[in-house]
């Protein structure tokens, strides 16, 4: 089986406080290239807390994570930050699309951050990216001007942006209409079937949590099965 | 092109484009008020030295020396642990010895020019009225190389000294309380109880009514000779075309010749240092200015800065790093500030002109003078540079905030 995109091992995440409070205990978990995981389990269960630190936004109280067979764990903070804009992409419940900023800008910015391409380069691969997903038209609008679906499939195509392999969304279809909902599904799950990305996501919606090759369950924190 | 961080810091400001204008409203103003009042404290400062320079001799040989002279056993046994007691000084004609070889050494020098004074006391009378002066005799031909009293004069000439060497002039103020006029005659007395009379050849009127109330001018020699010191001066007045060489200059003249040498600057050192005090006094002031403009940028990135926490959170999960955050907001300082120095420049050149329109008669001025203001560019950079330091401190703050803020802890409350 080829490598893991994304390992972990033991991976525990505590707030400390007058009550220390467990927000991931235990998780080991590999995805592949490829591969489509579902996170599920009720709210408070652990899954966005386990999907930031797949992200390598949190660290760990203790465990280890790989992210394409490198340990991230001692890395610094630039360094995990280097890591996320070249191999990590997030879609999150809301867009978070900056407001100030069009569509073709929002999609933009991390490969502007990453630097690898032109400018001109740039802006024609964030143009081919907002057209593969339907938003040719919707470019130069700022994202008050588009509805929700829309921004969602702009915030997909900025997660896209630097040709990650590892996609993470937290609840991508939480806030869309049934329509919108399976459009932005299809969309993930095409990016790991055709495109052989490993997708993580955390859904609340059992239809689509059946749709993954993978499903993780947790409560109070544990992965409880799959 | 524009780079990516200012390109965020930029549309950040847009977007608050009230406050922003506010804000920048405060540095305009703060930049153009500082570059006002200090271009014009600047100028009062310059034409102040100006005058100073003008005025004053550049350099003074005294006929004294600046520490008494060591004693021969002193000189013999320099390393020795020697005290001499109870030593006088031995009685002697006071005035600078072969003062024509040490001209003469002086105008040796390139861009000096220096002249003989004798200076003494005297008694000037005038239909029954003795006034004391201070009689100073020099050579006629060489005054205006020295001496700026040529300037200040308001009837004769010091060239007909030359043409005239029993001739006198006078401040107006003293001629007035001796009731004289030009041409008439007045008989000086010195303390040797020599009697001379001259003839009043010029008047002059510096407004500095000490100056023009005590001090007189007339040919040396006359001088000497009423004063029964033949071929003495007691002081070298020297002009230089570099005002600002004469403290050095003067150390290695009294190094050569060893009668003490005084500078301008030495010799004005109280009202130096009064200048200094005046300075820190004036930058503090109008600094208060910027800094309080400097607030208001300050409350503008951080409101920046709270409302903008979600998108920091996303931009720290797209991969930009801590410095990145911190790059955006300060660069909106630095945006504020800059752009409050550009227009704040032009605004405070137009309150320079302003100022320039205001014109006062000064003491020893004949018509009224523009406010002295000084143009130059230092003036423009330090305002500048008070305004761009002011907004970068006041960005400083927000930006670390911004840098350090959690992505997780703000992406699990927006949610």
């Amino acid at each position: 089986m080829t490598e893991a995109v994304i390992e972990t091992e033991g991976l525990t995440r505590r707030l400390a406080g007058e009550v220390t409070v467990t927000l991931v205990e235990d998780a080991s978990l590999a995805v592949h290239p490829g591969e489509f995981v579902a996170i599920a389990g009720a709210s408070g269960s652990g899954k966005s807390s386990l999907l930031y630190l797949l992200g390598l936004l949190d660290r760990p109280t203790s465990g280890r994570i790989w992210l394409q067979g490198d340990e991230t764990s001692t890395l610094e903070e630039d360094a995990l930050a280097g890591l996320r804009l070249g191999g990590v992409g997030f879609v999150f419940q809301f867009h978070f699309l900056l407001p100030e900023f069009s569509a073709l800008e929002n999609v933009m910015l991390p490969m502007q951050r990453l630097g690898r391409l032109t400018s001109p380069e740039v802006a024609a691969r964030a143009a081919e990216l907002l057209g593969s997903l339907g938003l040719t038209g919707e470019a130069k609008k700022l994202p008050r001007q588009l509805s929700g679906g829309q921004s969602q499939r702009v915030a997909i195509a900025r997660a896209l942006a630097n040709d990650p392999l590892l996609i993470l969304a937290d609840e991508p279809t939480g806030n869309l209409d049934t329509a919108a909902s399976a459009n932005v599904q299809r969309i993930l799950m095409d990016l790991a079937r055709d495109y052989d990305r490993a997708v993580v996501v955390v859904t609340h919606d059992r239809d689509f949590a059946a749709a993954a090759d993978h499903v993780i369950v947790m409560s109070d924190g544990r992965i409880r099965g799959e | 092109m524009i780079g990516l961080m200012p390109g965020i810091a930029l549309k950040h400001l847009l977007a608050r484009r009230r406050q922003s204008l506010v804000s920048l409203s405060g540095i305009v103003l703060g930049v153009a008020f500082f570059l006002a009042v200090s271009s014009l404290m600047q100028g009062s400062e310059n034409d102040f030295i100006r005058r100073l320079v003008d005025n004053s001799p550049h350099i003074t040989i005294q006929d004294e020396f600046r520490n008494p002279r060591l004693q021969p056993v002193e000189e013999l046994y320099s390393s020795g642990a020697i005290e001499v007691r109870r030593v006088k000084p031995l009685t002697e004609t006071r005035g600078i010895r072969s003062y024509p070889q040490i001209l003469e050494g002086l105008r040796t020098q390139p861009a000096l020019r220096a002249s003989p004074v004798l200076a003494g006391q005297a008694l000037v009378s005038f239909a029954g009225k003795d006034i004391a002066v201070s009689l100073n005799g020099m050579i006629p031909a060489e005054v205006n190389d020295v001496s700026t009293i040529q300037n200040y004069m308001i009837a004769g000439s010091v060239d007909a000294l030359t043409a005239n060497p029993d001739g006198i002039i006078l401040g107006d103020a003293l001629a007035r309380k001796l009731s004289l006029a030009l041409g008439e005659n007045v008989t000086v007395t010195a303390p040797t109880g020599e009697v001379h009379t001259f003839k009043i050849l010029g008047l002059f009127h510096t407004g500095r009514a000490d100056y023009d109330n005590t001090q007189t001018f007339a040919d040396l020699k006359r001088v000497q000779a009423l004063l029964k010191r033949l071929n003495r001066a007691n002081t070298i007045i020297m002009k230089l075309d570099d005002p600002h060489q004469a403290h050095a200059l003067a150390d290695g003249i009294e190094r050569r010749f060893g009668y003490k040498s005084v500078s301008w600057q030495e010799a004005n050192e109280d009202l130096m240092s009064t200048l200094t005090t005046r300075n820190i006094i004036m930058y503090t002031v109008v600094s208060a200015v910027l800094i309080v403009a400097a607030f208001g940028i300050y409350n503008v990135i951080s409101t920046v800065v709270l409302e903008k926490q979600r998108d920091i959170a996303i931009l720290k999960s797209m991969g930009f790093r801590a410095r990145d955050i911190r790059r955006i907001f300060l660069i909106q300082g630095v945006l504020l500030g800059f752009a409050g120095s550009a227009l704040g420049l032009p605004f405070g050149a137009g309150l320079m002109l302003g100022l320039m329109q205001i014109r006062l008669k000064f003491p020893g001025s004949s018509d009224p003078v523009p406010l002295p203001i000084d143009w130059n560019w230092p003036q423009f950079a330090i305002a500048t540079a008070f305004a761009m330091g002011a907004a970068l401190c006041a960005g400083l703050l927000p930006a670390r905030k911004a840098a350090s803020l959690h992505p997780v802890d703000i992406l699990r409350g927006a949610q």
